[in-house]
């Protein structure tokens, strides 16, 4: 017992922490982590039994002595663009020609440090360790050949696929020295020298799809698409409510369905959901088909459990009255009572966002096959490492005897992050004595999904004779993340506070933030920007009422509200501390002069002040999160049929340095059509406990006859440490259009999302 | 036992004739380039060729392609070098890549009809094609672009 609670918290903490939700401590610094990656300093000649010939001086690169360079992308493909980036990084650094360099995608396995691919960290994470593992060959492939010739290794340069020594017009290709390099000792990557910025030649480029060819062929490889010989399909029918379980089932019908091989109840999760799977009757059939139809003849009752009575009406007026009362106060400048007081006039808004599902278009899938006491794993995975953990804890073996491959990922989102589906497949295939793939049909995806969470607001705001903002208060009341790994967590954890409210500039002499109290009674997961989803979306939005209040052009109240150029500190916060997205203020500060930028910027290229002049209706917004500055303009009119249309949209983004061009493009671009459906489309709602939608026909998203006509893209050149580019185009999307809608036609929009009032 | 003709080969599945082509293509077959996405005709990302109609092999019981030809993803072109194939790849059309198969082959039915379709048309004609990752002003840009015309309207 004891040993599972300290298991759960565990899990936690490194869950928490991987989300930046929770503050370091424990994290590795970079340089460390590399070193812990870098192999251990082998013998001279020794080389481990099956290892590949030629030069592996890290898990992430290996040439052979044909001269080919292996780069392991260790984080999951799902649409952002890592296995047409990452391993770019590790090439220019070593010098490698790219078109001779291939990629493979890991497993899941701790040698490769974190590869939880979510937060938007891949590159603003690794970028100095892949850097650091391509710096490790070269330098070795350097030293061979500069023994060779009896020159200085300072005299010798990688490029090309080639070691060269210009003085001497000699040079040497990468496969010439890979075995030699192969015996030497690994350097110590704290010596290793990294190249100048300026020779990394396709750093910062637009680089090509990697995947597309694949991709439009129908040859990529996603969950589902993977066999193997006996191989068995199983759907799973889940309790319809987080925390129930089976009552009673009959499989009778289920069982006379042709193709229906066998009818399995899953164990029950115990404590809190964590990754665990949310147990249920499966049927495992030869195909998906036999399987759904076999779920359909299941006859089951349910013991619901105590979160039955969630509802989300109820629910709504429970967090509304949570933010209509003091909280605890989080972030602390001055006396906002006394300012409220002192006021000329106040203001304040209420706003409410709902449960939002994933949805990704591919629906969970995996394959495991379990066989002699060990289980391979095929699964669409954020986090393989993870999904190791996990199907090692559900099948109580050792992870050492569990191996997790990762598939393209159709979409995650953050759902899957999530491993409870994984350890499905690894259960029923123990059960079943054979590969199991377990498919998620599109309405398991939407009932069982861990949900971005429900949130009220309420901000208010003071201002004097002159209009001049005195006061700001920030209240914010929503079911937590970390509910989902511990059920007494019902505040707001620093790290989802960190998402906008704690770290929001502020140039005003009194604030405040507090957070009220709000139980969860579903899984609470992150999805594509988390809390500053809403609190973007409030604060955006608010910013807006405040310039109209004012009189004021928004951009100018924008800029007022968030003042001068400077590095937030949290002394002028008024917080203990920034979260930051888990990376010190010191590295990585909150840069004020940056968020001003990018308002500037897009104010500019959308041509706001002319257009506004003539009458056009448009909005703004802008939002830093994972360490990026983001703003939005977007213009609205009429359609020929009278209705509102969302007809461009401009984003402009600071992520300080980027790797691929392209792929930060097409980020930007889907953050758009993303933020657009957490506006207009998305609402999970409840009813005794139980999720009301289905499918897409009422969990509506985005279809492309809403897409702007224009979606302009600019990207600040930045040599900057990188920030996140996965999510932080999202939030201000949302707020940007609702202003654009506003100054349409006068509606203020403070609940999502608006699919009511616009036709699809 | 059913026939069928998939991407020019003839096959001879044992399905029920209630079985959904989608399911028969990709479990009985194993062609797997043609996704599942919602089961509901809601999605688009089942879409296959019906003797060159655009369908959604998830809502199209088997019986109806007894004897008919379907053309899936894997056979639109051999190498890949269908107009909007290499479109899609030149504009980098794909995130996720998971709805893509269903947008190609539900713009291949359009341009097989339209060889210079407008932007409404092309909504429209892919109205039923979600991509949850946002494609769609690219796909828009490809599709013109397979078509010959400049990628904006
Ligand atoms: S799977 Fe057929 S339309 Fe969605
Ligand atoms: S590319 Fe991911 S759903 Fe379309």
């Amino acid at each position: 017992m004891v040993a599972r609670v300290a298991d759960v918290s565990m899990r936690r903490r490194s869950f928490l922490q991987g989300l930046g939700l929770v503050a370091g401590g424990l994290t590795l610094g970079l340089l460390d982590e590399a070193e812990a990656l870098a192999a251990p300093p082998a013998k001279a000649g020794a080389k481990a039994a099956g290892a590949p010939e030629g030069l592996s001086p890290n898990p992430f690169v290996h040439v052979s002595p044909a001269g080919e360079v292996v780069v392991v992308c260790q984080r999951s493909e799902m649409g952002q663009g890592v296995r047409s980036s990452l391993h770019v990084v590790i090439a220019d650094e070593l010098g490698a020609d790219l078109a001779r360099v291939r990629v493979v995608q890991a497993e899941g396995d701790k040698k490769y440090g974190d590869q939880n691919t979510d937060g938007s960290r891949s590159v603003r994470n690794d970028w100095v360790k892949l850097r650091q593992m391509g710096a490790m060959a070269r330098t070795q492939l350097v030293a061979v050949a500069a023994t060779r010739w009896r020159v200085p290794a300072t005299e010798c340069v990688a490029r090309d696929h080639a070691v060269w020594h210009d003085r001497s017009k000699r040079t040497l290709g990468f496969g010439e020295l890979a075995v030699d390099a192969g015996k030497l000792r690994v350097p110590d990557v704290k010596k290793i020298q990294l190249r100048p910025r300026s020779e990394l030649r396709h750093v910062g480029t637009e680089l090509p799809l990697r995947d597309g060819p694949d991709i439009v062929t129908g040859r990529g490889q996603f969950g589902a698409d993977v066999k193997l010989p006996g191989m068995l399909v199983a759907v799973v029918e889940r309790p319809p409510v987080v925390g129930g379980k089976v009552a009673t089932f009959d499989a009778t019908k289920a069982l006379a369905v042709k193709g229906v091989r066998k009818v399995v109840e899953l164990p029950t999760p115990q404590g809190a959901p964590a990754f665990q799977p949310r147990g249920g009757v499966a049927v495992i059939a030869d195909h998906t088909w036999a399987a759904m139809r076999g779920r359909a003849a299941l006859s089951i009752t349910w013991d619901h459990g105590p979160n039955e009575i969630y509802d989300s009406d109820a629910y709504r007026e429970q967090i509304l009255s949570s933010v209509r009362a003091p909280g605890q106060v989080m972030r602390k400048v001055g006396d906002v009572d006394k300012a409220f007081a002192e006021a000329a006039r106040t203001l304040e808004a209420e706003y409410y966002l709902p449960h939002l599902a994933h949805a990704a278009m591919e629906p969970p899938a995996a394959l495991a096959s379990f066989k002699d006491g060990a289980c391979e794993v095929w699964a669409t995975t954020q986090n393989p490492q993870a999904a190791r953990t996990e199907v090692a804890r559900a099948l109580g073996i050792g992870e050492d005897k569990v191996k997790v491959n990762v598939t393209l990922v159709g979409g995650g989102f953050g759902r899957k992050s999530k491993a409870d589906f994984v350890s499905e497949a690894a259960l029923l295939s123990r059960e079943a004595q054979a590969p199991v793939r377990v498919q998620w049909t599109r309405e398991d995806d939407i009932r069982h999904d861990y949900f971005h969470t429900v949130s009220a607001q309420s901000l208010k705001v003071a201002l004097d004779k002159d209009g001049k903002v005195t006061a700001w208060r920030h209240r914010t009341a929503f079911p937590p993340i970390p509910s989902t790994f511990d059920a007494t967590q019902k505040r707001p954890s620093e790290g989802e506070l960190g998402q906008g409210v704690l770290d929001l500039p502020l140039a005003i002499p009194n604030v405040q933030a507090e957070a009220g109290e709000a139980p969860a009674h579903v899984r609470i997961g992150w999805l594509r920007s988390v809390c500053n989803i809403f609190h973007g979306f409030a604060i955006g939005t608010f910013v807006d009422e405040v310039a109209h209040a004012r009189g004021q052009d928004p951009r100018a109240t924008w800029l007022d509200i968030l003042g001068p150029a400077r590095n937030l500190t949290p002394e002028e916060a008024g917080v203990k501390k920034i979260p930051n997205y888990g990376t010190p203020i010191a590295d990585h500060p909150v840069e004020v002069g940056g968020l001003r930028n990018v308002i500037e910027k897009v104010t500019e290229l959308s041509g706001w002040e002319a257009k506004r002049k003539a009458g056009q209706a448009l909005g703004l917004s802008a939002h830093r999160s994972f360490l990026t500055s983001v703003a939005v303009v977007a213009s609205a009119k009429r359609g020929k049929d009278g209705k509102p249309v969302i007809d461009e949209v401009w984003i402009v983004a600071d992520a300080g340095l980027i790797v691929n061009a392209e792929r930060v493009r097409s980020q930007l671009e889907g953050a758009v059509i993303f933020g657009m459906s957490v506006l207009f489309h998305g609402a999970i709602t409840m009813r005794k406990g139980a999720v009301e939608q289905t499918n897409f026909r009422d969990y509506p998203v985005m279809r492309i006859g809403e897409a702007p006509r224009r979606i302009h893209v600019h990207v600040v050149p930045s040599e900057a440490r990188p920030g996140g580019v996965g999510e932080p185009g999202v939030p201000p999307v949302a707020p940007a259009i609702a202003n654009a809608l506003f100054a349409l036609d006068g509606t203020r929009h403070r609940q999502l999302p608006l699919s009511a009032k616009r036709p699809g | 036992m059913i026939a069928l003709r998939v991407n020019g080969t003839e096959h001879t599945v044992d399905a029920d004739p209630d079985m959904p082509l989608l399911w028969v293509v990709r479990d009985l077959i194993g062609l797997t380039g043609t996704k599942y996405g919602c089961g509901e005709a809601l999605c688009g990302a089942c879409v296959v060729h019906l003797d060159g109609e655009a369908v959604r092999a998830c809502v199209t019981p088997i019986s109806k392609a007894a004897g008919r030809s379907v053309t899936t993803i894997e056979g639109l072109s051999k190498d890949g070098n269908h107009p909007l194939q290499k479109a899609w790849v030149e504009l980098g059309v794909p995130q996720c890549g998971y709805c893509q198969s269903g947008q190609i082959m539900s713009a291949a039915a359009l341009l097989a009809k339209k060889p210079k379709p407008t932007n409404a048309e092309i909504d429209t004609s892919l109205a039923g094609n979600i991509c949850r990752c946002g494609t769609y002003t690219r796909i828009r840009a490809a599709v013109r672009v397979a078509a010959g015309l400049p990628k904006e309207e």
